[in-house]
């Protein structure tokens, strides 16, 4: 798709409100391996935006360049209208971004408790342990057990709700119901829905675009380290045929 | 005379109780090691040279300020931890994202110019430093005579071990500890200053290694090769114990103390190889040390 129906196609669907995070001719390297090229897209404040695309396409990676922890990266990252493309993931943190990696990143040398309350508070407003616990009674059940004795789901809740406890707005999700049962994958759609009700911001990676489509506003298409096209949630299905050519399934 | 085994109890415990002293600096130095190489990766080769250095600034505290032992205890471990902060900052933090084998290089060297520098200075006959008033004298027990320093060294080694394997285990900043030791990048992209993670862990680890210097002063003599002679052996210590981990080099320090104190009475010939023996069996039945986790 030529750049300027897309650019036409993303202004259609604008609101008014200044982007939450806007990427711009975003590169990115893993060691000498170019491997984003020019990623561009953003999202609007209280917005779902999910990045699709094959294996290999560059959404986790676009996800650690935003947050700061891939090695070499340029172009522009704003946030909140802050240029971050220079700062430690760090401070990036810090400005109210939090991050669930694609492997959840739970400790396995820290308790369930430990690993709930280890990324510091960067924001106010951020949910109490009480209040996890509610979205996720099996994380107080299991509160004492080593970190990665926890089932897949029970981590993946763990590695939400620990951000949650941070008070960033701006959350990046790396497919979060990847090998995870319907039920909890269920239990993981109703929790996004609710933080996006409470106005949480979500950049969502997911290959399942059908569990992506009960709570997204927008979807990106992403190929070979480029956005390559952008679909409103409300014309998924008039779309179906072409995601089906990208994602080839 | 009573006799265990043929051997007069006196001397049974006598080795056994030297055993336990040399065991307690082995757990306090591993100790430092361990947690340098689980959070930082770095192998520190300077480690023998600092518990020199926690020594030496023992000495120099009473000769140059007229401070004593306990001053010692807490001005030593500050002023070389506050060393090792600023070798971290300038040389070591350079070396992260570079193989174990600059690391070891570059701590290796600091390590023999340190020594060197004490030498050209105080020469290698070593200083005298007096056991505090406090605990001179001993005590009478049943079956052996304690000195009073040598109790002391033990149960304040285990203290501090304790002490330390608590705050690692059960604080927040244990936590972080833990945490940062396992992904580092993670860690830092939730916000927590891991840089000065590393800096602070550094400091503490050299830190320990003075504390032994100071503990050390009054037993052996304040000799610039003090730390190059018992090194070695620590080295083995943490092999055995698994590198890196916490409990493991506490518990395999004194262990080995033991060992080494049993053999000086059994077999007196093997006690200076006790220790290497066994790091050769480890590694060949259990190559992550007894303690370690395989990679
Ligand atoms: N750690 C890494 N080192 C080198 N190349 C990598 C690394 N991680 C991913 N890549 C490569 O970068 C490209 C994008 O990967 P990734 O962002 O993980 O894709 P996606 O999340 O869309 O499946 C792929 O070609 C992948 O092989
Ligand atoms: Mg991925």
């Amino acid at each position: 798709m030529p750049d300027a129906a897309l650019a036409e196609r993303e202004t259609a669907s604008a609101s008014t409100a200044a982007p939450s995070l806007a990427i711009e001719g975003l590169e990115g390297w893993y060691g000498e391996s170019h491997v984003l090229h020019g990623m561009r897209f953003d999202v609007r404040p209280g917005e779902v935006v999910t990045l699709l695309g094959r294996n290999g396409a560059g959404k986790t990676t676009t996800l650690r360049a935003i947050i700061g922890i891939l090695g070499k990266r340029a172009g522009s990252v704003r946030y909140d209208g802050v240029e971050t493309i220079r700062l430690s993931s760090r401070a990036i943190a810090r400005l109210g971004i939090g991050y669930v990696p694609e492997e959840r990143g739970i400790f396995s040398s820290l308790s369930v408790y430990e690993n709930l309350m280890l990324p510091p508070r960067v924001k106010p407003g951020g949910m109490s342990v009480p209040e996890i616990y509610t979205l996720f009674p099996n994380l107080e059940e299991r509160a004492g057990s080593q970190g990665t004795k926890l089932s897949g789901g029970e981590q993946q809740m763990l590695a939400i709700g620990r951000i949650l406890r941070t008070g960033a707005k701006l959350i990046l999700l790396d497919e979060p119901t990847e090998g995870l049962a319907p039920v909890i994958v269920q239990q993981i759609g109703h929790t996004l829905a609710r933080l996006k009700r409470e106005g949480y911001t979500i950049l969502l990676v997911e290959q399942n675009f059908r569990f992506a489509q009960t709570i997204a506003d927008r979807h990106f298409v992403v190929e070979q380290g480029r956005v390559v096209d952008c679909i409103l949630n409300a014309e998924l299905d008039a779309n179906i045929g072409k995601l089906h050519a990208y994602l080839g399934v | 005379m009573m006799t265990i085994l043929g051997v007069p109890t006196q001397a049974l415990f006598g080795q056994l109780l030297l055993g336990l002293i040399n065991g307690s600096f082995y757990a306090l130095l591993s100790l430092g090691l361990a947690i340098i190489f689980g959070l930082l990766n770095i192998i520190n080769f300077a480690h023998g040279a600092q518990y020199m250095m926690g020594a030496f600034v023992a000495w120099m505290l009473l000769n140059y300020a007229g401070l004593g032992y306990w001053w010692a205890l807490i001005l030593a471990p500050l002023a070389v931890g506050l060393f090792g902060v600023v070798l971290e900052r300038l040389l070591i933090a350079r070396l992260y994202k570079l193989d174990h084998l600059y690391g070891l290089l570059l701590t290796f060297g600091l390590a023999l110019i340190i020594q060197g520098l004490f030498r050209q200075q105080y020469g290698v006959s070593g200083l005298p430093y007096a056991i505090p008033p406090e605990l001179s004298g001993g005590q009478r027990l049943p079956f052996m005579f304690l000195p009073n320093y040598r109790g002391w060294i033990v149960a304040f080694s285990l203290v501090i071990c304790i002490v330390t394997w608590l705050v690692i285990e059960k604080t927040k900043l244990g936590a972080y500890l833990r945490a940062a030791t396992e992904n580092p990048t993670l860690v830092q992209a939730f916000g927590v200053n891991v840089p000065l993670l590393l800096t602070l862990t550094y400091g503490f680890g050299v830190a320990l290694a003075a504390l032994a210097g100071v503990l050390a002063a009054p037993v052996y003599s304040v000799n610039p090769n003090m730390g190059a002679d018992i090194i070695i052996v620590v080295f083995a210590v943490v092999v055995i114990g698994g590198m890196g981990s916490i409990l493991g080099s506490i518990l395999t320090g004194f262990a080995l103390g033991l060992v080494e104190g049993l053999t000086k009475v059994f077999y007196p010939e093997a006690s200076a190889t006790a220790i290497f023996v066994i790091m050769v069996v480890v590694l060949l039945v259990k190559p992550a040390g007894l303690f370690g986790k395989p990679a």
